[in-house]
């Protein structure tokens, strides 16, 4: 096969990187060879991050550009928007229908932009939850990444994954049951809606 | 075989351990920082610290190799320029036990100040240069970068990037090889006495000389020929953005030794292509001397000077083949990085940037932060330790230009302190600064993501460690009044910064309070919550330019996820409507 890319985008400190994680467990386990890359450093005071994982018999660049991304997971509503040039035309997007105010946006330079879930909706086929208030109901609302790791896994449809093993893997005991829960919660919401 | 998910930094931090090196010293820089934090779990074969600066960390790494074992250091590329001294003096002293420099570049400056391209470095000092391509490059390159040091008499300049240091790719260890001390000697040529060197630079170009011809033969350089119309030279993660970029007959020259070039090889893989290329980021530092060589190729006038590539990127500007996007119709709106909800040095900032009147040199790090509104708190932000030392020229040049209004600031922090702001504080001190150092102290190094230095009172490997005083240093430089105040308290704060510009003796200013984000001090705990009844509305408390805070519905309101009840906000707010609640 060729090889797939997947971007996982977001505000820094939203949990990103152990979903990135557990998801590249789960391909390592089928035997992938995989690739992925993390942004450090400065971008990580509350500025946008992204993370991306490629997958495939054979992968070269730990990066693509624009128009080149399988599938976006986008832990921020606005994020999606300004990741959206990276997927490809017929790219799959994963939403979580949360805001978050920029420095930019709380100080009132700026407008946090209306309708940015719903222009991803027109132009990609899109699975969109509410992770933050599923991870609330849940009882701990930093279990987002998880729910929408959920949601990621229903999108792929990589049926011979145990991504539940993968879980398991990377996330510390006490947090296990919570985190399995999580997942569920999150591959039953994107089966409801209606991508 | 096993594979391991490494990345670049990890896989460098692996090969260190593998390539039996025994002495380790670096100070932090994204991109490079993880190399060393992964060190520790290879304590019991080596020894790793961090060092105040990189200078420093080249010749205590040196010194190393000179008494016989193999030696590393490491930094980010800016920090070349601090260690550039020893460098290129190595360089023509020679090694004893093989002694690697490894650097990490940031094209697109994604946490840095310039890009600039420090192969050049291995150029002008004539050292051995080499650059892996993905993580198991990283580990395995590295073990060669010793062997070909000691071959060859010299210290090898090993060269990552953000993308290859910063990126996970699949790793099969080995075993640690065990390499045995060379026994010490008294060697002339490790006194660089002008005697001496005008033969150790004889030596170095004949010895440089016979790494040029080996380049044409090392493993690391290698053709994968396929078709005969396009071939490819590139190196380091270009090379995976060209796998992905140009088409599938395509043939490739792969680099990993980069200084010296492989002339011969590249003129006989240049022969059998019609088309050549050369993919390199940023400087055009290979295609140069393809050129000079006299090889027709093509390059930069297509691929561009700045910034990172990819593949899609590369398709474009090489082929044309513009990528398909779909224009979504909204527009996000910046997301800058700030400083966290509850750093202290925010109190500093607010403080600072409400004078008109101040001029602040700014230095490396989180503080380089404060100069964003709306804190407005920095002037210039040039280098590591600059704070100090521009700010004195700033003093100087304003008095020299007539203006006696503006009052000048320097600010750095600790770690920047140990690093080369010691010095800056020497020349106010000497030369009579009419400036006001200030010294933001959190007590570890904060942007780079809490590593410990000579203030923070622990080492690399986390054991308890001298701790130095700053305000003893202070003083003992001159400054009879350093004023340290705890930068959260907004009123103290202006009373610290009327104290030191009144002072008759030479002041300097402390700013002391933890990071927010350190583990090992007891945080305060708390949260800040706005009466609404009380709010008037008038926006003050967005002047602290807290992520925490924001404007709903017209009147304050504050994040209880992001706000750590630090109440910075609350000490600015005209009729306290925010107050703390304790918890």
């Amino acid at each position: 096969m060729s090889s797939k890319s997947a971007i996982l985008v977001g505000v820094g400190g939203q949990g990103a990187i152990l979903t990135a994680k557990v998801f590249v467990t789960g391909l390592m386990g089928a035997g992938y060879d995989v690739k992925t890359s993390e942004v450090h450093g400065m971008s990580q005071r509350g500025g946008t991050v992204s993370t991306q994982v490629h997958w495939g018999d054979k992968v070269y660049s730990p990066v693509v550009g624009e128009g080149a991304a399988d599938l976006m997971v986008a832990f921020e509503a606005m994020e999606a928007v300004r990741y959206a040039p990276f997927l490809k035309p017929d790219g799959i997007a994963v939403i979580n229908d949360y805001e978050m105010a920029s420095a930019t946006t709380a100080a009132g330079l700026a407008q946090y932009p209306k309708g940015c879930v719903e222009a991803m909706q027109k132009n990609f086929t899109c699975y969109v939850v509410k992770a933050a208030d599923i991870a609330k109901e849940l009882g701990n609302a930093k279990c987002m990444n998880i729910v929408l790791f959920g949601a990621m896994a229903h999108s792929l449809h990589m049926d011979s994954i145990d991504w539940e093993a993968a879980i398991r893997s990377q996330v510390p005991a006490k947090l296990l049951d919570l985190n399995l829960k999580a997942y569920k919660a999150g591959l039953e919401a994107a089966a409801k809606t209606n991508a | 075989m096993d594979r391991h998910l490494m990345s670049g930094n990890e896989a460098i931090a692996r090969g260190i351990y593998e390539a039996g090196v025994r002495f380790c010293s670096a100070y932090p820089g994204t991109p490079s920082t993880e190399i060393f934090e992964q060190l520790p779990q290879y304590k019991d074969s080596l020894y790793c610290e961090w060092a105040p600066n990189e200078k420093v960390a080249t010749e205590a790494a040196y010194g190393a190799c000179i008494a016989g074992v193999r030696s590393v250091c490491a930094m980010k590329h800016v920090g070349l320029n601090v260690a550039a001294d020893p460098m290129f003096t190595a360089v023509y002293n020679g090694v004893r036990a093989g002694f690697v420099i490894i650097d990490a570049d940031d094209p697109s400056m994604h946490s840095s100040q310039n890009e600039q391209d420090n192969r050049w470095y291995a150029k002008h000092a004539k050292m051995g240069l080499i650059e892996p391509s993905d993580s198991q490059e990283c580990k395995d390159f590295l073990k060669v970068a010793f062997d070909l040091s000691e071959r060859f008499n010299m210290p090898f300049l090993f060269r990552s990037t953000t993308r290859i240091s910063h990126s996970k790719s699949l790793v099969t260890f080995a075993e640690r090889t065990e390499v045995p001390p060379k026994p010490y000697q008294k060697e002339r040529r490790f006194n660089c006495v002008p005697a001496v060197a005008v033969q150790n630079h004889r030596r170095l170009e004949e010895d440089f000389a016979k790494l040029a011809e080996y380049s044409n033969v090392c493993p690391l350089n290698r053709v994968e020929m396929k078709g005969t119309k396009i071939g490819v030279i590139t190196a380091s993660v270009s090379y995976q953005y060209a796998k992905d970029a140009f088409p599938e007959d395509a043939s490739f020259l792969k680099l990993g030794l980069t200084n010296p070039l492989p002339m011969k090889l590249i003129r006989d893989f240049a022969s059998k292509v019609d088309q050549l290329y050369v993919v390199e980021e940023l400087d055009d530092f290979m295609e140069m001397q393809i050129r000079a060589e006299g090889i027709p190729c093509v390059g930069k006038e297509l691929t561009g000077k700045l910034y990172e590539f990819n593949p899609q990127l590369l398709r474009e500007r090489i082929f044309g083949e513009k990528p398909v996007t779909k224009d979504v119709g909204v527009q996000a709106v910046s997301r800058p990085p700030v400083l966290c909800p509850g750093c202290p040095h925010r109190g500093l900032f607010y403080t600072l940037g409400k004078h008109k009147d101040f001029v602040i040199a700014s230095d490396i790090g989180c503080y380089s932060l404060g100069a964003s509104a709306p804190l407005n708190a920095g002037d210039t932000c040039v280098c590591m330790g600059g704070g100090f030392s521009v700010g004195m020229g700033l003093a100087k040049g304003l008095a020299l230009a007539g203006d006696t209004q503006r009052k000048v600031f320097g600010v750095l922090g600790d770690s920047t302190f140990f690093h080369s702001g010691m010095t800056g504080a020497v020349e106010i001190a000497y030369n009579s600064g009419n400036l006001i150092p200030i010294v933001l102290d959190n007590r570890i190094t904060g942007m780079t993501g809490q590593q410990d230095n000579p203030g923070s009172g622990f080492n690399l490997e986390g054991e308890p460690a001298n701790t130095i005083d700053i305000g003893a240093v202070l003083r003992a430089y001159g400054f009879t009044n350093v004023i340290t105040v705890d930068p959260q308290d907004l009123d103290a704060v202006e009373k610290a910064v009327e104290e030191a510009l009144a002072s008759k003796e030479p002041a300097a200013i402390i700013t002391r309070r933890p990071c927010r984000l350190l583990k090992r001090v007891k945080q305060e705990k708390g949260l800040c919550t706005v009466d609404r009844d009380k709010c008037i509305g008038c926006k003050k408390c967005l002047s602290v330019g807290c992520p925490a805070v924001s404007i709903l519905e017209g009147k304050s309101s504050i994040d209880s996820t992001q706000c750590v009840g630090c109440t910075v906000c609350a000490q600015v707010c005209p009729v306290h409507a925010i107050s703390k609640k304790e918890d």
